[in-house]
């Protein structure tokens, strides 16, 4: 549990830094706004539109294959750390477990989810 | 408990003593000396930076033969302090229509992100908290740093920002995939998922049994502090800068900070998963030579990031994701099971015998992966249409359409 304060502590430090330079930077830098500076840098060119706009669908594809890999893969982190004192049938289990997201990542593959198009 | 032996246990004795003698109580104590490790740890390692940065531009400048910063200083090693000054008073811009808290919030959860890895590094013998789930705890907060980035090109008001800010998350959780699976070998290995005790187990160094979990992981790490050449999120010839395009002065300089000491750090975890960490002749009687054997590792593993920036071009979006998704993660997959069933069946050779017996299988699985990367590669090549023949159009021309069947068409 003392650790665990320390992360805490540790945490709240590393919010802390940066914002402490971010702070100094808004402080000991002149402040002069004007509309041109402030305006949105495309290049030169006059902004068109919406920023928040719909995005490709792909990316939204990725996603969800990684939300079930990451999920499942953390369930392998118990079984690997204790790894040396399981049976066989733990080893077995195992990998049938892997086997079964090996096939999860082919049907991903099949179905094109994989491709950017 | 010397100094020499002990040394951050001495000083840590000596200020406990310090301030039980004030009379503060046992509990406060302990806080307050949580609070100073941590607050001296966290400026080391951000001033740290200051020294990276100079690092960075002297190697990048030889790569290209050029001198790289000489001017200020001996070597010039006192320009990114020129620098850093510059920088100070310089003006923040906030862009119109920018979403302002996270505007300002981006850069401190990126950096921040990357200082938080620190609390779990083991620095030395006996020094650097010891938590039981360190190994996931760096993979969670690894990923405050693209948060970070998400929320500044959100918030940015910028196409090319909010462009690169995707792109940055659909790198992130491709490579997350590989490096999550390269990290479990070690794990394995070593039967623990802390830090600490994967550094002790290490008799032989990890890179020695698991040389290809190794250049997984490292790769899907260069990948995900976007270093190039998976720099997709900062492509400076399609968006521009990406996600720090609109910011200025010290907020830009955050982003900066921020990037260097990533790539130091996950220089610095690769040395502590594979290279043995603060292990080295003497280590264990000097805790302070295993410092500088586990900063020496990481500047190794640091120079091959900043060596790989020097020499690679950038890849596409699509090469990028199919290398994560369909060449590491299979990979990754099939040396997990690998290693998990050789392991079991020589737990009792020693602690040679079973690195060998794991090289040994690295490298057969390594040359089955070359010789399978050779035949797809001769198969594309076969794929590819002819150029340049001599006294030949040097395109292939796309078959014409057949008169007739138009003319039916036009009939009907």
């Amino acid at each position: 549990m003392d650790s665990w304060i320390y992360i805490g502590i540790f945490v709240a430090l590393s919010f802390f830094f940066p914002a402490l330079l971010a702070v100094l930077g808004w402080f000991l830098g002149p402040r002069r706004p004007n509309p041109v500076k402030q305006d949105t840098y495309e290049c030169g060119l006059e902004t068109v539109g919406e920023t928040w706009v719909q995005f490709k669908i792909q990316y939204y594809l990725f996603a969800l294959v990684f939300l079930i890999f990451d999920v499942e893969l953390v369930f392998l982190y118990p079984w690997a750390v204790a790894y040396h004192k399981l049976p066989l049938y733990g080893v077995i289990e195992g990998v049938i477990f892997v086997v079964m997201l090996a096939a999860a990542l082919v049907y991903a593959w099949r179905k094109g989810a994989l491709e950017w198009a | 408990m010397g100094i020499l032996s002990q040394p951050v246990g001495a000083i840590a004795e000596w200020l406990r003593n310090l301030l039980l003698g004030w009379g503060l109580s046992p509990g406060l104590t302990t806080v307050l000396l949580y609070l100073i490790g941590a607050g001296v740890l966290a400026t080391l390692v951000q001033t740290w930076v200051i020294f990276l940065i100079w690092y960075e531009r002297k190697i990048i400048g030889r790569f290209q033969d050029r001198l790289g910063p000489n001017r200020v200083g001996p070597y010039g090693l006192l320009q990114p302090f020129a620098d850093f000054i510059k920088i100070m008073t310089k003006e923040v811009i906030i862009p119109e229509g920018a979403d302002k808290p996270i505007y300002i919030l981006g850069p401190i959860v990126m950096d921040a992100g990357v200082l938080m890895l620190w609390a779990v590094i083991p620095l030395m013998p006996m020094v650097g908290m010891d938590i039981n789930v360190a190994a996931l705890y760096t993979i969670a907060v690894g990923a405050f740093a693209t948060l970070g980035i998400l929320m500044s090109g959100w918030a940015s008001n910028n196409k090319f920002a909010l462009v690169s800010a995707i792109r940055t998350v659909a790198q992130m959780i491709s490579y997350e995939v590989p490096t999550v699976l390269a990290l479990l070998v070690p794990v394995l290995l070593a039967g623990t998922m802390s830090l600490q005790g994967i550094v002790e187990a290490q008799h032989v160094w990890y890179i020695v049994a698991a040389p290809l979990a190794f250049l997984i992981y490292f790769i899907s790490s260069v990948a995900e502090v976007g270093r190039t050449p998976f720099d997709l999120l900062e492509a400076e010839s399609e968006i521009v800068a990406g996600f720090h395009i609109e910011y200025s002065g010290m907020v830009f300089a955050i982003f900066y900070v921020g990037d260097f000491l990533h790539a130091f750090t996950i220089g610095a975890l690769a040395a502590v998963l594979f290279l043995g960490g603060w292990r080295g002749p003497g280590a264990e009687a000097f805790p302070l030579l295993g410092l500088l054997y586990l900063w020496i590792k990481a500047f190794a593993v640091y120079f091959l990031v900043v060596w790989a920036r020097g020499s690679l071009p950038r890849v596409r979006i699509d090469q990028m994701m199919n290398f994560s998704w369909k060449f590491l993660t299979p990979l990754a997959l099939v040396l997990l099971v690998l290693t998990a069933v050789l392991d079991y069946f020589v737990a009792g050779w020693g602690a040679w015998g079973q690195a060998l017996s794991h090289l040994v299988m690295n490298l057969v699985v390594g040359w089955l992966v070359l010789r399978y990367l050779q035949a797809w590669e001769k198969a594309r090549a076969a794929r590819r249409p002819v150029v340049a023949q001599p006294g030949q159009y040097p395109v292939a021309r796309p078959p014409r359409p057949a008169v007739a069947e138009t003319s039916t068409e036009a009939a009907s």
